[in-house]
């Protein structure tokens, strides 16, 4: 090992220290088809630092660390760890070398314990009453508090978090990589867990920290490396910058700022949720409990709330996608409407737009004209005695196109081949072009780039103003304060009563979204019921 | 050097068009290397099989005696499979059809029946099609049965009940103890196109329902829900359109369809009931339906090629001795081609040179 150190010095970079990284990529390539997700992209990782991999959606970040872990074989260029070339035949080779990574999407199954999901991770050569024991220690140590008995969908996913990096912290790695850790952890969470992230570097562990929240990253890391494109545009130290500078050199140009008009006005209730209770639908589910909200026209409530609280399986619930039996538990338009269909609630003025853009807002491989005909066809004049109108379906796709700037090879493509930004906007834009009268929004602006979110956003704005009610789910803090006017946080299945948004401070929320400000109410319930 | 599959951003119309070609032409080389195994010459062997039935005119009309079945109980399956519901039981549905109709057909036989008997055939033929098929699809919506396993399953109760009535209840008693039906009256019988040859009112219809479909599929909003259901499900849902619906509205479509070809083959051709009234069209279908891409058009072509390849099976068997099983042989290899086709359309193979891309990433 030591021999192989020293091959450093024999490249054309050199080295201007005596030390070497613990990592390092030279001109690591990706390349699918014709799309490179990664250019020739140089990084060099130290030990004792946190270095921050920066970049929009589709701009290589998660390609990048793939390449590093083993998951994928890069194209061209090399990785060097150690100072020794090495080619890396899987995940499982990273590990023994060293490398852990937590993913963004956490891999563990539902129905095991803590402990049987970090064994089925490990190489097994250790009993499991030893592993347990091990794995109580690292959680004690690093402060990472686990039950190993537990099973983990009792879990909520700040603790399922923290088992992918009890895991990865078993196998003692000198580099951890974290794929956007906070984006599903409360403001209080991720401070706890920046906290572990300290100590780890502390003890000369390098760390990969794969974000898009700048303020955090200028909080956090030593370094950071900002991918556009698929190309390294900058290394640079994070603490020297704004968050601004940081943003201009993620987007490469600004990004127009979102603004809400003057003097909106709010008018009657168009959608109205009285006490809403469900059934969870499928095993491990969120079960709905007494959901109340009043949302006038005019207005946006935002409902924030760590992902898997219910937020899914309410919007199934004001879709119509799953039936209350009780008509006036969702009341649209002044019309009591939990027992009507997804059909029967559009007609009525509803449009909803879903999380997830590939497979439930679009059939991936059907053109956006077909897709404009999927929530058109109830009410846009787009079938006239079952016969569909193309030249009205074609017409959708124009308008749409050509108010929300959506870009895309030809006149119809299929909706997969748009980028999800495009998509994104196109799907918006084919609910807002029908003038709803309630918009139902999910994640309008998840995994979209700046400038796409910015357009989806002040449409949300736009279409508040002209009278609409307007209600969207994020995970998105930042999002919620730039667009909404009160917000709510969903947890358990349960649902706040809404703040001000002038009120709603990030510690409130975070509070809230931890579920500790409900558990007065929840008594209160518990009494009543 | 090695070899990629890597996906298409979008898919490829191009390739949607010649990937059944390419699988024709794969499976006749493969027919190629059989023939020779089997000690026959290749060349004689295809020219039997593909070019003979092409040259006289009695081989041509009874190409299209053998595609009308053909071609409506596919049209009847891809609507089934654009939808994700997976009807192989045609050829159940097509017995029960055939048995149906001639009921009437047995009932009225020496009385003075008018000219309504014909279409009472053809419209029951077709309810009890419908029925069959709604036995496989009811159990799947309400009970989550597999409706590949019952359906098929089916075909064989079909097929023991038609043995049954021919050689019991409905046997001609003239027959001579065979099992067979005595011969339809002329009102119970499908009118030829042709005086004195094959071709009968049948291809008409078969013709009429290939454009039917084609309207539904692209003009209509139901076809829409059809193909959306089959394509994204989730998305279907977000549409307001019910699977479950959909399921039981192409299975009983799909088995009116076969239990209508099921009647006109027996009313038609055959001119009475008999078991093995079917050489498996049912089955055959089924390649048809993928080689014609779920397409109208495209099952109407392919229709018209494997009754080709039954026509050519049976001369091949008469001048070559080439065993009729080896037709059999062909339409499977040939649906193997086809699906392994299919992934071209969504992916498309590329040679990378892995070497040269690394010199010229490290200078």
């Amino acid at each position: 090992m030591q021999a192989h150190q020293r091959m450093f010095d024999s490249t054309p970079e050199g080295l201007n220290s005596g030390e070497s990284p613990l990592l390092r990529t030279i001109g690591l390539t990706k390349r699918y088809g014709d799309f490179l997700a990664n250019d020739s992209i140089d990084i060099d990782i130290w030990p004792g630092q946190i270095h921050a991999l920066l970049g929009e959606n589709g701009a290589g970040k998660s390609t990048l660390v793939k390449a590093i872990y083993g998951l994928i074989q890069p194209s061209a260029g090399e990785i060097y760890w150690l100072g020794e070339r090495i080619v890396l035949s899987g995940p499982s080779e990273a590990r023994s070398r060293g490398i852990g990574m937590v993913f963004q999407h956490f891999s563990l199954f539902d129905n095991l314990t803590v402990a049987e999901n970090v064994a089925l991770g490990l190489d097994g050569r250790e009993s499991f009453n030893d592993m347990s024991a091990r794995l109580a220690q690292v959680s004690k140590t690093y402060g990472l508090p686990l039950d190993p008995r537990r099973e983990v969908w009792q879990l909520s996913v700040g603790e399922r978090q923290r088992i992918e990096i009890v895991r990865a912290l078993m196998q003692d790695p000198k580099f951890l990589i974290l794929d956007e850790p906070t984006a599903v952890l409360t403001p209080q969470e991720s401070d706890q867990l920046f906290i572990v992230l300290e100590r780890l570097k502390s003890e000369g562990r390098a760390i990969l920290y794969i974000s898009h929240k700048l303020e955090e990253v200028k909080r956090l890391c030593d370094t950071a490396t900002i991918l556009r494109g698929g190309r390294k545009v900058e290394t640079c130290d994070p603490r020297r910058e704004t968050a601004a500078s940081l943003a201009r050199m993620m987007v490469g140009g600004e990004i127009k700022e979102v603004k809400a008009a003057a003097g909106r006005t709010t008018t009657v209730p168009r959608l109205v949720v009285n006490d809403l209770s469900l059934a969870p639908g499928e095993a491990h589910g969120v079960r709905l409990a007494h959901i109340s909200f009043e949302l006038k026209g005019g207005e946006i409530l935002g409902i924030a709330g760590v992902a898997g609280n219910g937020q899914d399986e309410l919007f199934a619930a004001l879709s119509g996608e799953r039936l209350s039996k009780d008509p006036g538990t969702v009341v649209i338009e002044g019309i009591a409407a939990g027992h009507l269909s997804i059909t029967q609630r559009r007609k009525l003025g509803a449009a909803f737009v879903p999380e997830e853009r590939l497979g439930h807002g679009t059939a991936p491989r059907m053109k956006l004209s077909e897709n404009a005909l999927l929530t058109g066809h109830a009410a846009s004049g787009m079938v006239h005695r079952g016969f569909i109108d193309t030249a009205a379906t074609l017409k959708t796709v124009d308008r749409a196109t050509e108010t929300f700037d959506v870009r895309k090879a030809k006149r119809d493509p299929e909706a997969a081949s748009l980028s999800g930004g495009n998509l994104q906007k196109f799907i918006v834009g084919r609910e807002i072009l029908r003038n709803p009268a309630v918009l139902v929004v999910s994640q309008p602006t998840w995994g979209v780039d700046a400038g796409a979110a910015a357009v989806i956003r002040q449409a949300l704005l736009d279409l508040a103003t002209a009278g609409a009610a307007v209600l969207v789910t994020s995970q998105d803090l930042d999002e919620l304060a730039e667009i909404a006017d009160r917000i709510a946080v969903m947890f358990h299945g349960r649902l706040s009563a809404p703040l001000a948004a002038s009120e709603a401070t990030r510690e409130k929320l975070g509070l809230l979204m931890g579920g500790s400000m409900l558990e007065p109410k929840e008594a209160a319930h518990a009494v009543g019921a | 050097m090695q070899l990629v599959l890597e996906k298409r951003a979008e898919r490829s119309g191009t390739i949607a068009l010649v990937s059944p070609l390419i699988a024709v032409g794969l499976t006749i080389v493969t027919m190629v290397i059989l023939f020779a195994i089997l000690g026959k010459n290749p060349l004689l062997a295809l020219h039997a099989y593909f070019i003979a039935p092409l040259t006289d005119g009695y081989s041509l009309q009874e190409i299209a005696v053998k595609a009308t079945p053909l071609v409506m109980i596919a049209i009847g399956l891809s609507l089934c499979y654009l939808a994700n519901a997976w009807n192989i039981g045609a050829e159940g549905q097509f017995l029960i059809g055939a048995v149906a109709g001639s009921w009437i057909a047995v009932r009225t036989q020496g009385t003075d029946a008018g000219a309504w008997v014909l279409p009472a055939m053809l419209v029951l033929a077709a309810a009890a099609g419908a029925l069959y098929a709604l036995i496989p699809a009811i159990c799947k919506v309400k009970f989550g049965a597999s409706e590949i396993l019952t359906s098929l399953m089916l075909v064989y109760v079909a097929d023991l009940f038609l043995d049954y009535l021919v050689r019991g209840p409905w046997r001609d008693p003239h027959g001579f103890n065979f099992p067979t039906t005595a011969e339809f009256d002329p009102v119970a019988t499908v009118p030829l196109l042709i005086e004195g040859g094959r071709l009968h009112l049948g291809a008409i219809i078969a013709l009429l329902v290939v454009a039917a479909a084609a309207i539904l599929l692209g003009r209509t909003i139901k076809g829409f829900e059809i193909r959306v259901v089959g394509a994204a499900p989730r998305a279907a849902r977000f549409g307001g359109f019910k699977a479950d619906h959909l399921v039981i509205l192409t299975f009983a479509v799909s088995g009116a369809l076969a239990g209508l070809a099921g009647i006109i083959e027996v009313a038609g051709p055959v001119g009475h009931l008999q078991p093995g009234i079917s050489p498996g069209y049912g089955f055959t279908a089924i390649i048809v339906a993928f080689l014609g891409r779920l397409n109208p058009l495209g099952i109407l072509v392919a229709g018209l090629f494997l009754a080709l390849t039954f026509i050519g099976g049976e001369q091949a068997q008469i001048a070559m001795k080439i065993p009729l099983d080896v037709t059999k042989v062909f339409q499977g290899i040939l649906l193997f081609y086809v699906l392994a086709c299919d992934s071209l359309i969504l992916y498309r193979f590329r040679l990378v040179f892995p070497n040269r891309q690394v010199a010229r990433g490290t200078r």
